[in-house]
């Protein structure tokens, strides 16, 4: 019955330090095979809701359950079926990469023979197979963490937990790192925390906002975004005279807002705001070939995660944070 | 089982991939080089009937050497592990508390161990350079050495057990020397303290480790002793599990 339960069930989870509630009743449910991103700022409870799914931290209250096992009760079936990555993606640095993996696949109880394999398999698949030899402190921030990615899978989990992975990574290594993710993403279910907005936007298929303890948002990332773009604005360039832009869209029904200022030459900036959400562009478009002016710019602003999350957590910062 | 010696492997093979495990083989050394030649001045001036193990503890090199090494064989065990942050990755692979314990003090007292072998070649040099062959009497040496492992072992778990209360090694080891010199010092010479209440003597003639090494460096190996030492480890690495687990406390 064990692959009926969804991977990850967290019911009122509850996490308190002396003075500051790190987790304050969280629930959500990850089913498998997805991709999910826990996106908040830095203090928000990401890394204490891994830690206590990982069982290293014990909840002051609430259940977790990873793939039907119990956090607190079962903390052995857990671990055997997570990978986990913690923040800042701890190694032993004094130890060679193909060492560590092999040291990391016999703690994790993988037979000599078994973790000889498993490391050979995730050497090629995080693209460490040039660097096997090389001692782990001497590696760029970028290979470290593949070692660390390569950790989390090397027994094969069904879970992995990822902890901030791409932080403090340039550019090309989180380009990188993060197709890594993708990829794992087709096989495994993957949990992994940021407060990159783009960065759940590009890997994840869901996302769970999170803010101070609790979530402030759960959904399909696409259908965030949606639900959140339904003001989107309309910018449109069209060279046109003034008082004619504004005559033309002026009575127009669905319209809140307008605005014109000036551009170079005879453009001129138009921005519409929509009443009820509704797309603006074929109408805009509609007015521009009816009087036969030119247009050389017509965008209707999309909100990203970025947004979203100003907008959801916007007024909710108490004191203090 | 495989687990286990997985994890010693590791803490054993860690002090040599560190500039500190060769630091300390290096000061025990010459630390059994001037015990050496002290021991080589005393033999020679007078005539003594006494085995030269036994002398050997009278120099006080011995605690200099196992005051000094084991914070720093131990400072490292948890509190390094902490603050790099691989004790979180290590604990959260399916290992246990008790494995991971006994594993770090294994690779303590195996790393201590091994410091101590060239004292055999100090005791084998001092039997070529003397010709007497009674001065190297192997069941004395095999005492001499029981009661080095017994010692160390309790010093081991002092330092476990410091190391496993902070994420700082400069901590560990104060704390580790504080314990080890505390004790050493509560029963050092115990005669001399005349100001004691009666009551007080038979137990610190029971806790003084100065006395227990001159019994196994005479080549006496005492039920009392050993208990004694035993019993001090396993309550210092009990203490170390419960310091492990409490992290799941609430």
């Amino acid at each position: 019955m064990e692959s009926a339960a969804p991977m990850i069930e967290v019911q009122d989870l509850t996490k308190r330090y002396p003075g500051r509630t790190a987790v304050d009743g969280l629930s959500f449910t990850v089913g498998r095979g997805e991709v999910v991103g826990f996106l908040g700022p830095n203090g928000a409870g990401k890394s204490t809701t891994m830690r206590i799914l990982a069982c290293f931290l014990p909840a002051t209250s609430g259940t977790a359950r990873v793939a039907g096992f119990d956090v607190f009760h079962e903390p052995d079936e857990v671990r055997r079926r997570i990978g986990y990555m913690p923040e800042n993606n701890p190694l032993h640095l004094d130890m060679r990469v193909r060492e560590y993996l092999k040291f990391r696949a016999r703690l994790k109880g993988l037979s000599w023979r078994r973790s000889r394999g498993q490391v050979d398999a995730v050497l090629q698949q995080c693209g460490l197979t040039g660097v096997e030899r090389r001692i782990i402190g001497q590696l760029s921030k970028g290979y470290r963490q593949r070692v660390g990615l390569a950790d989390a899978l090397v027994h094969e989990p069904d879970l992995i937990i990822l902890d901030e992975p791409t932080i403090g990574l340039d550019p090309h290594q989180i380009r990188a790192v993060r197709s890594l993710i993708k990829e794992l993403g087709r096989s495994h279910t993957v949990l992994l925390s940021t407060h990159i907005m783009s960065e759940v936007e590009m890997t994840c298929s869901r996302v769970l906002i999170l803010h101070q303890g609790r979530i402030l948002a759960a959904d399909r990332t696409e259908d965030l975004e949606r639900r959140l773009s339904m003001d989107g604005q309309v910018v449109a360039e069209i060279a046109a005279p003034e008082a004619a832009l504004i005559e033309a869209f002026r009575d127009l029904p669905g319209i809140e807002r307008m605005e014109v200022t000036e551009l170079d030459g005879e453009y001129r900036r138009l921005s519409l705001t929509p009443s009820q959400g509704a797309d603006l562009r074929p109408l805009v478009f509609g007015q521009v070939s009816q009087h036969g002016w030119v247009l050389r710019e017509l965008t209707r602003s999309r909100h990203s995660l970025e947004d979203i999350f100003v907008h959801l957590t916007q007024g909710r910062n108490r004191p203090g944070n | 089982m495989s687990v286990f010696l997985t994890l010693v492997r590791r803490e054993l093979g860690a002090y040599f991939k560190s500039f500190t495990g060769y630091l300390v083989i290096a000061a025990v050394l010459l630390l059994n080089g001037f015990s050496l030649v002290d021991l080589i001045e005393r033999v020679r001036g007078l005539a003594i009937d006494a085995p030269v193990t036994e002398l050997f503890y009278q120099t006080d090199y011995f605690w200099l050497i196992v005051l000094l090494c084991s914070p720093v064989i131990t400072m490292r065990a948890f509190a390094a592990e902490k603050s790099t942050g691989t004790y979180e990755a290590l604990m959260t692979t399916p290992v246990g508390d008790w494995q991971v314990v006994l594993a770090k003090f294994t690779g303590t007292m195996g790393f201590y161990l091994l410091t101590w072998l060239p004292l055999l070649a100090v005791l084998f040099a001092l039997r070529q350079i003397t010709g007497e062959a009674a001065l190297f009497d192997p069941p004395v040496v095999l005492a001499t050495f029981i009661g080095i492992t017994l010692v160390g072992s309790l010093f081991m778990s002092f330092g476990c057990f410091a190391s496993s209360l902070t994420r700082s090694e400069i901590i560990a080891a104060m704390l580790t020397f504080l314990m080890g010199i505390g004790l050493w010092m509560v029963g050092y010479r115990p005669d001399a303290s005349g100001m004691l209440p009666a009551w007080a003597q038979p137990v610190l003639d029971h806790i003084s480790l100065t006395r227990h090494m001159e019994d196994f460096s005479r080549g006496m190996v005492t039920g009392r002793h050993v208990v004694f030492y035993l019993s001090g480890t396993v309550f210092f690495l009990f203490l170390t599990h419960r310091v492990v687990e409490s992290r799941r406390w609430n």
